[in-house]
């Protein structure tokens, strides 16, 4: 479902992902763990097309990101790490434009914004601004609408940071029901390790924009000689603390939330 | 179709869900309205202009819809720091269905500003012409609008964040419209100003919308129209592809 093949992408000298290959099968739920800043973003991004990258190969449900990027784009769907909601909209009319962005027809696109806002239990909250939810209601409303052209392919950045473990549970269980009866493919990334390793069929680790280890969780366990997928994370990518530096849009997001609260 | 019309929807519906900006991007021109028409009323009658309000009102409308025009290319800024833009972007949508959904959007959103304002100046003594110049200067305004909806797409696809954007306003802005003849007839300045505002292209639009909304029509503005429409689908072309070119 997702094959990567030798891919670099730098900015400027440095290289925020070094030559990475890796590879997704059909219904597999696959994490992509790394300390901040170790190119999870950043491979995210180009799988999802949202970056070039510099070299290498890449093929998204048998289309090359590159030259067939609709057809890329109609393959996935995608929970981004920091919110990407339009507060000025309803949470009904945020889940239409996506249904209409992605071309599916008015009655399912109906029928299925209904079914999922009542999941993710916002039915009720239907006509209300996004700018009156709270955290967790938004992230709901994000994983919900990334449902609704039936995607082949989840892409998850760190879709439960802040979330209460009952959300947490909630929006797990129905992912991996999705993944089994659909043979939906998930990918994700989280800094949660005992969600990974209870989730994950098989993990890969990046560090310094490099895979240092992939396989099952057991895998890496056995490898690192470890007996949770956090300590093996830990060993294998050390312990000491990173650091990222902030883009201008970080910066100017921190502007923001301090003018917010 | 479908999708140029969603987007469309979306700049409507956040336009008259923000009272506070219809307010604030209508109270500017109304200042500038007042203080101006009431302030230099008298000595331009002296002077032999004519009546000042007449004149000015045409070129207040104008300043509304610039500034609205260009804060709606701008807000593309606004939704890459709040993370919508990624959504439309990773969306199997052509970007130029993307831009040229925002860009009616934000022409509408400006025309209608320039109708209020108008409706407003009613009150402070303006005269309208008769019903087809209405129309006609509707042109003038949806030209305008679109120019510079497109303008400020060209300038959000440029800038990484706002602080840009604060030099935009005073160098690039203010420029075009305090040298568009809008608050002032440019005739008998010194030449540099007129040439100068031959490369203005809110001086052609001001021109356009004073000559119909004053029922002055001359042949000249042909001429308006065919600059603004060409100049529209020059920025439009230079938008859609930086627009293209948006990485994040």
């Amino acid at each position: 479902m997702i094959e990567v093949e030798n891919l670099t992408k730098r900015f400027g000298n440095f290289d925020a992902v070094n030559s990475i290959s890796f590879s997704v099968k059909e219904g597999e739920i696959f994490a992509f763990l790394g300390p901040n800043g170790a190119g999870k973003t950043t491979t995210i991004k180009i799988l999802t097309t949202l970056l070039k990258p510099t070299s290498g190969k890449i093929k998204i449900n048998n289309y090359d990101p590159l030259k067939e990027q609709n057809k890329v784009r109609q393959s996935f769907g995608i929970v981004f790490q920091d919110p990407s909601l339009d507060d000025e909209l309803t949470a009904y009319e945020n889940m239409e434009f996506h249904g209409v962005l992605y071309n599916v027809p008015k009655e399912i696109r109906k029928e299925r914004i209904e079914q999922l806002l009542r999941f993710v239990e916002l039915w009720e909250r239907k006509n209300n601004l996004v700018k009156n939810f709270s955290g967790g209601m938004k992230r709901r409303l994000e994983v919900a609408r990334g449902l609704i052209h039936h995607p082949k392919i989840l892409f998850l950045d760190e879709p439960t940071l802040g979330l209460d473990p009952q959300t947490r549970n909630h929006i797990w269980s129905y992912i991996k029901e999705l993944s089994s009866k659909e043979k939906m493919t998930v990918f994700f990334t989280t800094h949660y390790m005992e969600e990974a390793e209870r989730l994950a069929q098989r993990v890969a680790i990046i560090d310094k924009g490099q895979i240092v280890a992939e396989g099952t969780p057991l895998e890496l366990k056995e490898q690192t000689k470890t007996n949770s997928l956090e300590d093996a994370f830990l060993s294998l990518t050390g312990k000491k603390m990173r650091e990222e530096e902030a883009s201008p849009l970080d910066k100017m997001r921190m502007r923001r939330r301090m003018f917010r609260h | 179709m479908k999708v140029i019309y969603i987007l469309w929807l979306r700049q409507i519906k956040r336009y008259y869900r923000s009272k506070s900006r219809i307010v604030g991007s209508i109270a500017q021109p109304l200042l500038f309205l007042l203080a101006f028409g009431f302030g230099f009323s008298p000595i331009f009658q002296r002077a032999g202009g004519g009546d000042y309000i007449q004149f000015l009102v045409p070129g207040i409308i104008a300043m509304g819809i610039l500034f609205t025009a260009v804060f709606s290319g701008i807000e593309i800024i606004w939704d890459k720091q709040f993370g919508f833009l990624k959504e439309t972007l990773v969306a199997p949508v052509s970007r130029l269905k993307i831009m040229i959904g925002r860009t009616l959007g934000g022409g509408t959103v400006a025309v209608m500003q320039g109708l209020i304002i108008l409706v407003v100046s009613l009150f402070l003594g303006f005269h309208l012409p008769g019903f087809h110049m209405i129309i006609l200067s509707l042109v003038f305004m949806i030209l305008i609008a679109l120019l510079f909806a497109a303008l400020g797409t060209v300038i959000a696809s440029l800038l990484e964040d706002m602080q840009g954007f604060q030099l935009i306003m005073n160098f690039l802005l203010m420029p075009l419209f305090f040298l568009s003849g809008a608050l002032f007839p440019l005739q008998g300045l010194p030449r540099v100003f007129t040439i100068i505002a031959s490369i203005d292209p809110l001086f052609y639009g001001i021109d356009g919308l004073r000559s119909t909304l004053l029922d002055s029509l001359h042949l000249g503005i042909f001429h308006d129209f065919l600059i603004l429409s060409a100049i529209t689908t020059v920025l439009f072309a230079i938008g859609s592809y930086l627009f293209s070119k948006i990485q994040i």
